[in-house]
């Protein structure tokens, strides 16, 4: 995915006008899904909340699956903004636009997943919060927004969090992932303290801890006995989709 | 003429005290702690679900009574830096966790003997006029570490010192370690040796911790440097002069609080600002953009009168090495052609997360040359250069004039051995780091451990273990 192409220039069958054009696409009988499911990848993309969400409406006007139009068309979106994050083509601006854009398309689809109940399945449930005494919660909120975005029900406790609140959450909502952020070396030790709580209350290995902030390293992650660390929301996105994949097979192996 | 850069207007100055008043009052600034809310609404000003509006009139009549400069003294009781005016002057950064290993070139855990050498490199080196607690020391209890970084700077050196608590808590040890090292809360109050940095948060909040500490520094009349870091797009307004406008407005209410709980007490218009990476999310420390907001930041300061700091000298590189350099040089120059009182960052690498001793002393040379250049170009003697023509004629001789010999040290800056000028000989050449970690060596064979009178020493203990006591902590440490 990291070509040289910049990541607005997408294939030559892309039509910004589409959304007005769907009545006409289906009047004429053209390969209308291709096309609005490509123009979803594109709303997402470039980050256009308006137009993810008209084209949701269009979607469920014209019967498509809406469970299809996520993981066919927006879903696609986010991955491949994520992959050019990845490689330097997108930035955080970006990629926020882009994770409010599939928030948009996905709040239209919602309610008419539910009645069909083919709700999208969360990835995994994770609960976010900063460490106790530390206020900072640029970085948690963008891994929130990311994980979100890509599928995963967040749980996110905000800033300032106890060891205590983090294990009570991750209790009553039977939590796959804890994430604990802290920026100053001084509130790190806070991450140390809720994976003890998470060991004292028997949560581990069954929860998977996971920790980042700007002066957390591996080493760190490491001596603090972490299942991981990621240094930014996209990392932390993969790490969670391949704790969660442990998790599963964990599951299975147990069943 | 002495050389400057200037990057706002005064009229554009004028925008942005005006905007930043106008954010005072809407949204208007968080406040974390029933004191802060106390004090304000004792002042007049209207606080709601924590949230207090600040007018102007008041943030006026705070400024007013803050000092426009002050100074901080050495261990003898001499005037060692002066906060006010164009005065520059630098101190290493603080605080890191991890120093930069100079045989492994990894970062590890930083410990005491770290923090040591770096003090005891600083000492020797004129450059630097502060002291720093420059990193966290991990062999010592984290309970007290703050209390115990202070100890050991104090045990070590002449200077004066830059530091900060860790939490609300840890304030007063602090201040009792530099009253006893002052002879008493009055001395320290009429001869400061400190300056503590105390933090907003980012976008305008004060919190329990920052304003506590805000609070009690200027009941106790020991010099506050308000440290405000908006990150520009990430915590701040993208543009620059956005950000410069949020940093007015946070230190603008950090001064309010502080000249409201201790009126005329010294107070510095400091910040850590920089540009948020679009990328990482991190704070790159050595970007040209985060230079330009210490200098834009420091300008608005300046215009009020009131003494500065800023925080460049730093890099974004994990080593030694070129970008580290050209980062850090860079902006000593630039902190210093702008007239920063207190430029803090030297020596640190991977935006401010590692501490290393070798770019320390590399920096040194940096802002030597920044130094000579803030001096500018001077004359000397009536005539600029017939005077020595008419002794040289036409023959070149100028190392024989007595101007040569007696203007030379003046008008250049003779680097130490960590610059590089000589011709290539027989001996294979090194790069800057090695010889870098041959200039660190010998200075530190050479330094010398001040001694302390017994008494100091035995109050220093006993303020050490009443902390360790209040903190939990088993045993007390003696820093040395």
């Amino acid at each position: 995915m990291c070509g040289g192409s910049r990541f607005l220039d997408v294939g030559p069958e892309y039509n910004p006008g589409l959304v007005s054009l769907i009545p006409r696409l289906i009047c004429a009988g053209g390969s209308l899904s291709g096309q609005l499911f490509q123009a979803m990848r594109q709303s997402i993309i470039d980050g256009a909340s308006d137009t993810a969400a008209e084209l949701a409406q269009q979607a469920l006007a014209i019967g498509v699956d809406p469970l299809e139009a996520v993981n066919q068309g927006f879903a696609a979106g986010i991955t491949f903004a994520g992959d050019q994050f990845g490689c330097g083509q997108m930035f955080l601006p970006d990629l926020l636009a882009s994770a409010e854009a599939m928030k948009a398309a996905i709040n239209i689809l919602e309610p008419e997943m539910l009645k069909r109940g083919s709700q999208r399945e969360a990835l995994g449930k994770i609960i976010l919060g900063t460490a106790r005494g530390d206020i900072h919660d640029i970085g948690k909120n963008l891994v929130a927004t990311i994980l979100s975005a890509s599928g995963f029900q967040i749980f996110d406790l905000g800033t300032s969090v106890t060891p205590e609140e983090f294990v009570a959450k991750a209790k009553e909502v039977d939590a796959d992932i804890v994430g604990i952020s802290a920026l100053l070396t001084t509130t790190m030790a806070g991450q140390k303290a809720v994976i003890e709580a998470l060991d004292r209350n028997g949560l581990r290995p069954r929860v998977k801890a996971i920790i980042g902030g700007a002066a957390v390293t591996q080493k760190w992650a490491a001596e603090i006995g972490a299942d991981g660390y990621s240094r930014n929301a996209i990392d932390a996105l993969e790490l969670a989709k391949n704790l969660m994949s442990k998790v599963m097979n964990k599951g299975t192996a147990q069943a | 003429m002495r050389p400057r850069i200037q990057l706002l207007t005064p009229e554009l100055i004028g925008r942005i005290l005006c905007e930043a008043f106008e954010l005072l009052m809407s949204p208007g600034v968080r406040v974390g702690s029933a004191p802060v809310v106390e004090l304000l609404r004792s002042a007049g000003v209207e606080v709601n679900d924590g949230v207090a509006r600040v007018p102007e009139q008041l943030v006026r009549n705070c400024m007013a009574s803050a000092p426009r400069d002050f100074n901080l003294y050495n261990r003898s009781g001499e005037k060692a830096v002066h906060y006010g005016g164009d005065d520059v002057h630098f101190d290493p950064g603080s605080c890191c966790v991890q120093m930069l290993d100079p045989d492994t070139l990894e970062a590890r855990p930083s410990e005491t003997r770290d923090l040591v050498r770096l003090i005891q490199v600083t000492e020797s080196l004129p450059q630097f006029a502060a002291q720093s607690t420059a990193v966290v020391c991990n062999d010592a209890p984290s309970a007290i570490g703050d209390l115990y970084r202070l100890l050991v700077v104090l045990q070590h050196s002449h200077k004066p010192v830059v530091t900060g608590s860790f939490s609300a808590a840890g304030l007063q040890g602090m201040i009792d370690l530099l009253a006893a090292d002052s002879g008493s809360q009055d001395n320290l109050r009429k001869k400061p040796r400190a300056v503590f940095d105390v933090c907003p948060s980012p976008p305008l909040n004060w919190s329990e911790f920052g304003s506590h500490n805000l609070l009690e520094l200027a009941r106790a009349g020991v010099p506050a440097e308000i440290v405000s870091m908006p990150l520009a797009g990430g915590t701040a307004p993208v543009t620059l002069v956005g950000s410069v406008t949020q940093h007015a407005a946070e230190v603008l209410a950090g001064i309010t609080l502080h000249q409201l709980a201790g009126p005329g007490s010294p107070v510095v218009w400091g910040g850590a600002p920089a540009i948020f990476d679009m990328r990482t999310g991190g704070a790159p420390m050595g970007a040209v953009e985060t230079a330009m907001l210490n200098m834009a930041c420091a300008e608005v300061g300046k215009h009020l009168g009131l003494p500065t700091h800023g925080y460049l000298v730093a890099t974004d590189s994990k080593f030694v090495d070129a970008q580290a350099g050209a980062e850090s040089a860079r902006s000593a120059m630039l902190g210093a052609l702008t007239g920063i009182n207190m430029i803090s960052g030297a020596g640190m690498l991977e935006s401010l997360a590692c501490h290393s001793v070798e770019k320390l002393v590399i920096d040194a040379e940096s802002i030597a040359s920044a130094y000579r250049l803030v001096r500018g170009v001077e004359t000397r003697g009536a005539t600029l250069a017939t005077a020595m023509f008419a002794q040289t004629g036409l023959s070149g001789e100028f190392l024989k004039l007595k101007e040569t010999r007696a203007h030379f040290r003046q008008e250049q800056h003779l680097p130490s051995p960590v610059i590089d000028r000589s011709a290539r000989g027989s001996e294979p050449p090194s790069d800057a780091f090695t010889r870098a970690r041959a200039r660190v060596n010998e200075l530190v064979s050479q330094y010398q451990k001040p001694s302390f009178p017994e008494d100091v020493l035995r109050k220093y203990q006993s303020i050490v273990e009443r902390e360790a006591d209040r903190a939990g902590v088993a045993s007390a440490l003696s820093g040395d």
